[in-house]
């Protein structure tokens, strides 16, 4: 399905009746060189770029549900590159830098907004982080700037300078950084994927590897026995849950996180805010809504719906820096099921067993890392060698005593 | 979600504070490397029933072993941690 403005037209003129699905719903054939396991934007993307860069002909796809029932239709879609550690911000990076090229390479409209991204600082010594951050972020090549507490207020002058606890010293800058329509990066990577000649199959669970002499031979599914060279799981919050079925225990617990919207508003905050102090982020939708969320709840969770206690965090947050909100309306909130690790950071890597390569770990913070995410376990897939910017994201780090610990919470999943 | 204090009856989990799996009481001697890794950072993170360790940090300050059901946030027991390790012993 192609899109252009002649084509809108006719199709406004005669009652939209013309438009086709954007990809093939084929049946899964017998074998692949590569099954992707989880169809998120992880999984997507993974295909894409394994059919687009890497020259693979025979690749699937499979998901469970629906296309972007996962998380990737359940997130607050900030993007930016405003990491602190060497393991992290180059392929954060990379991510930004595909992120600016996405819609061409694809030829879809993901809505990528760089409309900036302020975390704001509360104290001196955060400050000093944030400088410190702010330097990081320049030697890997993305752009950051520091701002004083003038600065801000040119920026939003609606936000509470009279704080008294939680006072706006100022606030780290990253005008590269900003949001994306999240279901139409994962429609522009299914439908690209498919034009490739990948399979994407929903509706098929995968409910076990066939493992023999200790390599993957292929997946058992609620649609069949499927054979596989190699198997690739990009399967986020339920990581734990599929990689039992290859008899492995993960540095990843499954957490819950929310998500909120308010009502739709006049134009307020054309960027994204983060609170320093606490947690707590907003940026505003195009159609208009207050688009926020914080902490998860912090206890291990695969409901997909979250618990008051975090509800009230949020907004005591968000009164804290921003009083007007308290005049919104929500209209809704959601919860999704997020794959925390124990550094707070990624895993793509291969695992002990032969062919079966992991993508996971990505906490609360996987949208920003849909593209680089995609492309690096598509280079491992494809040549088994970690991407240059992922090469710290090994699954055995943690044994090794070498994490990725942005926040220094250590080995505690709902800290980071 | 509403904890059944064994002391205390029915408490707000907001008084509490959260570890982790239960396993995190039995925790391996000083010296093997391997088992204190899987210990540390390795879980079984199971969907459906979780004994896991809550801390009644504004209550009696007792730790607690809930069971609770991770895809349903259904509580269906909840013990004293110190009973719990005591049976094992
Ligand atoms: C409320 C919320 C807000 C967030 N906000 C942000 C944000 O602002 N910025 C940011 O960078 N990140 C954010 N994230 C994190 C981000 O959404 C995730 O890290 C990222 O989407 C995970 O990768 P994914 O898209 O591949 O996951 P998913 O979309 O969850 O994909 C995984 C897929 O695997 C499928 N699957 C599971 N089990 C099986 C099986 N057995 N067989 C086959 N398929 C299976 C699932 O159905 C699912 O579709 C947020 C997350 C949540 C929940």
């Amino acid at each position: 399905m192609q899109f252009n403005g002649l084509r809108l037209l006719w199709e406004g003129l005669t009652g939209h009746k013309g438009w086709g699905p954007l990809w093939r719903d084929p049946d899964p054939k017998p074998e692949y060189d590569i099954l992707v396991v989880g169809g998120g934007g992880h999984g997507l993307a993974t295909a894409y770029y394994l059919a687009s860069i890497f020259g693979q002909a025979r690749v699937a796809v499979l998901e469970k549900g629906w296309l972007g029932s996962g998380n990737i239709g359940r997130n607050t879609t900030i993007i930016r590159s405003n990491y602190l550690l060497p393991g992290n911000e180059p392929f954060y990076e990379f991510s930004m830098k595909l992120w600016e090229g996405l819609e061409q390479e694809f030829n879809f409209n993901a809505m990528v907004s760089q409309r900036g991204i302020l975390n704001l600082c509360h104290s001196d010594g955060q400050r000093d982080a944030f400088r410190r951050r702010g330097n990081a972020m320049l030697l890997a090549g993305a752009d950051a700037e520091l701002l004083d507490r003038d600065g801000v207020r040119a920026m939003y002058p609606y936000l509470n300078f009279a704080n008294a606890r939680f006072p706006i010293k100022g606030g780290l800058l990253q005008r590269r950084a900003g949001t994306a329509r999240h279901d139409g990066v994962a429609w522009g990577y299914a439908r690209g994927a498919d034009r490739k000649g990948v399979d994407i199959i929903q509706n098929c669970e995968v409910t076990g590897f066939r493992i023999d002499g200790g390599a993957v031979r292929g997946v058992e599914t609620t649609r069949g026995y499927i054979g596989a060279k190699k198997v690739g799981v990009a399967v986020a919050g339920s990581t734990g849950r599929v990689m039992a079925h290859a008899g492995m225990r993960l540095p990843i617990e499954s957490h819950v996180l929310q998500a909120f919207v308010s009502e739709g508003l006049k134009p307020i905050i054309d960027g994204v805010i983060t609170f320093g102090a606490g947690h707590f982020y907003v940026s505003q939708s195009d159609k208009g809504g207050l688009v926020f969320g914080g902490d998860i709840d912090g206890y291990n969770s695969y409901a997909q719906r979250g618990n008051l206690p975090a509800v009230e965090d949020v907004a005591e947050c968000g009164m804290a820096i921003l009083p007007a909100l308290g005049r919104a309306r929500l209209l809704r909130s959601w919860g999704g099921t997020t794959d925390m690790s124990m550094d707070g950071s990624p895993i793509i890597d291969a695992t002990p067993v032969q062919g079966l390569y992991l993508n996971a770990g990505w906490c609360y913070g996987g949208f920003k890392a849909t593209p680089a995410s995609g492309y690096a376990f598509a280079h491992l897939l494809a040549t088994g060698r970690p991407h240059d910017t992922a090469t710290a994201f090994r699954l055995d780090r943690f044994a090794r005593g070498c994490p990725i610990d942005e926040n220094g919470a250590g080995a505690q999943p709902n800290l980071h | 979600m509403l904890i059944p204090h064994p002391l205390l009856g029915p408490r707000d989990a907001q008084e509490f504070t959260y570890l982790g799996d239960a396993a995190l009481l039995n925790r391996p001697e000083g010296g093997d490397e391997a088992a204190f890794h899987a210990y540390t950072h390795l879980r079984d993170n199971p969907a459906g029933p979780h004994r896991e360790l809550w801390y009644h940090e504004q209550g009696d300050r007792s730790w607690l072993v809930v069971t609770r059901d991770t895809a349903t946030h259904e509580i269906v027991a909840a013990e004293l941690a110190m009973d719990v390790k005591g049976a094992a012993r």
